[in-house]
């Protein structure tokens, strides 16, 4: 029982600061986004600019990996409190969902970056 | 009775919407005189002495002291001796009184505390000192940053209304709340307690601290003024820094 709450507390944390990564993140890619957009703008002008980029594919897989860290912790509680899911059955589901974030998000920026 | 001149003459009587029997039960409506001045615990006391003396309740000092009067008035936790029915009358035109929410009902607005209480004593809410009567004074000092900060939540009587109005714990019955972890934190700032350690791993986790999810309903409603989100948003990044570091094991 206490190790599982040790568990929690340290998820709590990694919450948090997944939480301020991405507080920075989304910030710097709504600026882009509206600086880039401005005139509008076509599937292959962006893979023009993006593919081959470091800094772009850097980027959004730091973003992807806080994602991945922060959003499960979050899904979890959800499925505990609203859906009345059990600690475990919790936990394994946001574990999948973790997964699925990681692989096509990490996919995605592959993608456009590569 | 006479009526108050500045109450209008159509409000002599109140029609009052009061909850009677445990969990299953039903609304039943009283006809109560208007006077002015008048709480919501008035109104309770007038129903029992005049209408229906098998109405329970709980009250003790009527001035805001006990906080046993706690009830939910139009479905907020209100103490109801320090609650004016004119303000309560302002923002909706009728009264519903009803027990206090998150607690097992023992019968009509009586609610059975023992679970709540009993919280308090799971996240280490005794004072544990090391000194005993034979020793000098531990000397505090106000205006250190540890002593400010308990001295934020130190005024808490226990009614419940926190509690009450706490969407985690509706959510989490095993979550501690916010009454229990406000004592927790006063006493993980009193520098003379003795079981720090102990009782951090007591309110570690998803039961104790970290399930809040800093909605500040309990400090909305809490009639001594008191942040209970505050307290537990510091112990939140206490003991997550702690476990991270594996200072809990």
């Amino acid at each position: 029982m206490n190790e599982d709450a040790i568990a929690q507390a340290r998820a709590w944390y990694w919450q948090r600061i997944s939480a301020m990564v991405l507080a920075v993140f989304v910030v710097i890619h709504l600026v882009v986004m509206m600086y880039a957009i401005r005139g509008g703008l076509s599937a292959a002008e962006i893979l023009d600019r993006t593919q081959g980029s470091l800094l772009v594919g850097v980027f959004y897989g730091l973003f992807v990996l806080a994602c991945a860290v922060h959003v499960p912790i979050g899904i979890a509680k959800i499925l505990q409190e609203w859906g009345g899911a059990s600690p475990r059955v919790a936990s394994r589901l946001s574990q999948l969902f973790a997964a699925v974030i990681v692989i096509m998000g990490l996919a995605a920026v592959w993608g456009v970056s590569a | 009775m006479t009526t108050p001149a500045h109450l209008p003459t159509d409000s002599k009587t109140l029609s009052v919407r009061i909850w009677r029997g445990a969990a299953e039960g039903n609304f039943k409506t009283y006809q109560v005189p208007r006077n002015e001045s008048q709480t919501i615990l008035d109104i309770v006391t007038y129903v029992q002495r005049e209408l229906d003396p098998t109405l329970s309740y709980r009250f003790a000092c009527r001035v805001g002291m006990c906080g046993s009067c706690a009830m939910l008035v139009n479905g907020q936790a209100r103490w109801t001796c320090r609650t004016h029915v004119s303000r309560v009358l302002d923002q909706s035109s009728t009264l519903e009184i009803a027990p206090l929410s998150n607690m097992p009902v023992i019968k009509d607005l009586a609610t059975d505390m023992t679970v709540f209480f009993d919280k308090w004593a799971k996240a280490k809410g005794q004072f544990k000192g090391a000194k005993s009567r034979n020793d000098d004074f531990a000397q505090v000092r106000p205006d250190s940053p540890q002593r400010r900060a308990a001295d934020a939540g130190i005024e808490c009587i226990g009614c419940g209304i926190c509690y009450s109005s706490c969407d985690v714990v509706a959510w989490r019955p095993d979550y501690l709340g916010p009454a229990a972890l406000n004592r927790a934190w006063t006493l993980a700032n009193d520098v003379r307690d003795t079981q720090q350690l102990e009782r951090l791993k007591a309110i570690a986790g998803d039961a104790g601290c970290h399930a809040c999810h800093s909605h500040f309903l309990c400090t909305e409603r809490c009639p001594k003024a008191i942040s209970p989100t505050a307290g537990i948003a510091g112990l939140k990044k206490k003991i997550g820094r702690m476990a991270v570091k594996g200072e809990l094991e």
